[in-house]
């Protein structure tokens, strides 16, 4: 054979391969949005779930996992961000920083039912904290800490050592510089993987059958106050999250139309998690566009 | 590659007035008991180009990042460095106070991801000045300064990384003017630009003589000559020569330096 026959098989073998992997993905992709699809509709998106007759909606679902979302951010995005910002910024190259990163990889392998069951002892037992949306979103939070704790050390890493040299020779101090240069500089990147996490978190539903539980109240979305426990912003009530209905009409669902309440919940949350993988891209391309002058 | 004898070495001391000088300068990479840098003594005349030249690994650059304790946290530095009648090598000295008087600009251009006028004003705003008017007029000088105004003063408000490589390093250099330092170090700032751009750097560097010290790192001989009254040669962390930049490019004291400007090395 001469090279030239040897390249072009070498080629058409890794094309093949990737091209299962497109397969794949296209085929889930399409046969869940194309089953799911026809089911979707407004009132399938604005009215309470029915536990016995047909014809109900995932309002309150839809609503838990955003609002779910949103709090696990709150709880974990600090605490990534200055583990990041350590690990990439402050520590050494010693045994501490070794133990610190082989926790990390720990963290973000652990089974997410053995973190709900966890959750589930500590929290919602031990701590009177009941099934609630706090617990849940202390239960995400172990799952989204490592991700965000390594996407955000890597968007930090990328920033060239020169950066921090020039604002070093400067006079600034280190931490000045980390955070007037080295962080916005690193934000495209930070965002990115932000909401690359949320996509994991809204998908979870092992890990909150435990901790947020698995029934929807009905919520009064105009009572504004969190410590009303009908206030759909209370977060010590406990909330079903879509990824758990799906389960749950799926498993024990007694309504006649529950195949087509999970399909179409099961799109619509494909659909939700596509957006926030379009919306990364979008903003981190549109925040390097920004910064670098459109070069 | 030949071996010269270390401890030859023919090092004067200009008659002008010495804006810096080290004394017995010792630099230790790691934790190890070898030195990277051996007692190096140089003075450095005021409002003069003086050149550091020398080999990859000769020790020059490591010499120069030492100048404004850029080196603390990657090595330990021994000896004196004399600026204004101050060790300001002493672990008492304010670093940050330090840097500001000894502006560095690196070998690749780093601008920051801000805007143009912003890389300038950044450090200043983080030193306390707040004041618009003045921050503008910092802006515009120092531009004017590195010969840069020119070309941007219409897109102050656009990202510093749309410019050119050589523009990027004239604006790193107005950021570091815009301090204003009493002494620049430039480690050779010139590798990563093309020729038009370095004969542009180095007429700019020229002019600020009126106003600067300046200390340049250069691989690039004929830029030494160009532009340096004094040259310093490197080898294997040892400053071998120091003399008027005449001298050291025509009848250099030292063997080794004789062989490196005429080429003739290793």
């Amino acid at each position: 054979m001469t090279p030239n026959q040897t390249d072009r098989i070498a080629t058409q073998v890794i094309n093949f391969l990737v091209l299962i992997v497109v397969l794949i993905l296209f085929f889930l992709l399409g046969d869940i949005i194309l089953s799911g699809f026809p089911h979707i509709s407004w009132h399938f998106l604005t009215s309470p779930s029915s536990s016995f007759s047909a014809g109900g909606g995932i309002r309150d679902q839809l609503f838990n996992s955003l609002y779910l979302l949103v709090l696990t951010l709150i709880i974990s995005f600090p605490l990534a961000l200055g583990s990041a910002i350590y690990l990439s910024e402050y520590a050494g190259n010693n045994w501490r920083t070794g133990l610190i990163r082989t926790a990390i990889e720990v963290l973000s392998s652990l089974p997410s039912v053995v973190v709900g069951l966890f959750g589930y002892l500590l929290f919602v037992i031990e701590f009177h904290m009941g099934f609630s949306i706090l617990s849940g979103a202390i239960a995400l939070t172990f799952f989204n800490l490592p991700l965000l704790v390594r996407s955000i050390e890597g968007s930090l890493h990328a920033v060239p050592d020169s950066q921090r040299e020039a604002g070093i020779s400067l006079g600034l101090s280190n931490w000045r510089t980390i955070r007037g240069i080295i962080l916005p500089a690193a934000l495209p990147g930070i965002l990115t993987g932000i909401i690359l996490s949320a996509g994991r978190v809204f998908g979870e539903a092992a890990a909150l059958i435990y901790t947020a539980g698995q029934s929807a109240p009905i919520l009064n979305y105009s009572n504004w106050n969190p410590t009303d426990s009908s206030s759909f912003l209370n977060p010590m009530r406990p909330a079903e999250t879509l990824a758990v209905h799906i389960w749950k009409v799926n498993t024990e669902g007694v309504t006649p139309d529950a195949v087509s309440i999970s399909a179409g919940a099961s799109a619509v949350l494909i659909i939700v998690i596509l957006l926030f993988n379009f919306g990364a891209r979008a903003i981190g391309n549109h925040m390097y566009k920004k910064m670098t002058g459109g070069k | 590659m030949e071996t010269y004898d270390l401890s030859q070495n023919h090092i004067v001391t200009p008659p002008e007035e010495i804006a810096l000088s080290t004394n017995q300068l010792q630099v230790y990479y790691g934790s190890g008991s070898r030195a990277s840098m051996t007692d190096a003594s140089l003075s450095f005349p005021r409002f003069q180009i003086t050149a550091l030249i020398g080999a990859s690994g000769s020790g020059k650059s490591t010499y120069l990042r030492s100048l404004n304790r850029m080196n603390d946290r990657i090595a330990r530095i021994e000896g004196e460095i004399m600026y204004r009648g101050t060790n300001i090598n002493s672990p008492k000295v304010n670093v940050y106070e330090v840097r500001k008087h000894i502006g560095m600009v690196f070998q690749k251009p780093n601008p920051f991801a801000k805007s143009i006028s912003e890389n300038i004003t950044f450090a200043l705003k983080a030193a306390g000045i707040t004041n618009r008017q003045e921050l503008n007029e910092r802006v515009e000088t120092s531009l004017k300064e590195a010969a840069l105004w020119n070309e941007v003063k219409d897109d102050l408000n656009k990202s510093a990384l749309a410019l050119s490589g050589g523009q990027q390093q004239r604006l790193c250099i107005a950021r570091a003017l815009a301090m204003k330092p009493d002494i620049l170090l430039l480690d050779e700032p010139a590798s990563a630009l093309d020729p038009i751009s370095t004969t542009k750097l180095e007429v700019t560097l020229k002019e600020l003589t009126k106003n600067y010290t300046i200390i340049i790192v250069t691989h690039n001989m004929q830029q030494a000559s160009r532009i340096s009254a004094y040259t310093a040669f490197f080898h294997l962390g040892h400053v071998i020569e120091y003399d008027q930049t005449e001298k050291i490019f025509q009848t250099p004291e030292i063997q080794a330096t004789h062989d490196y400007v005429t080429g003739n090395f290793g």
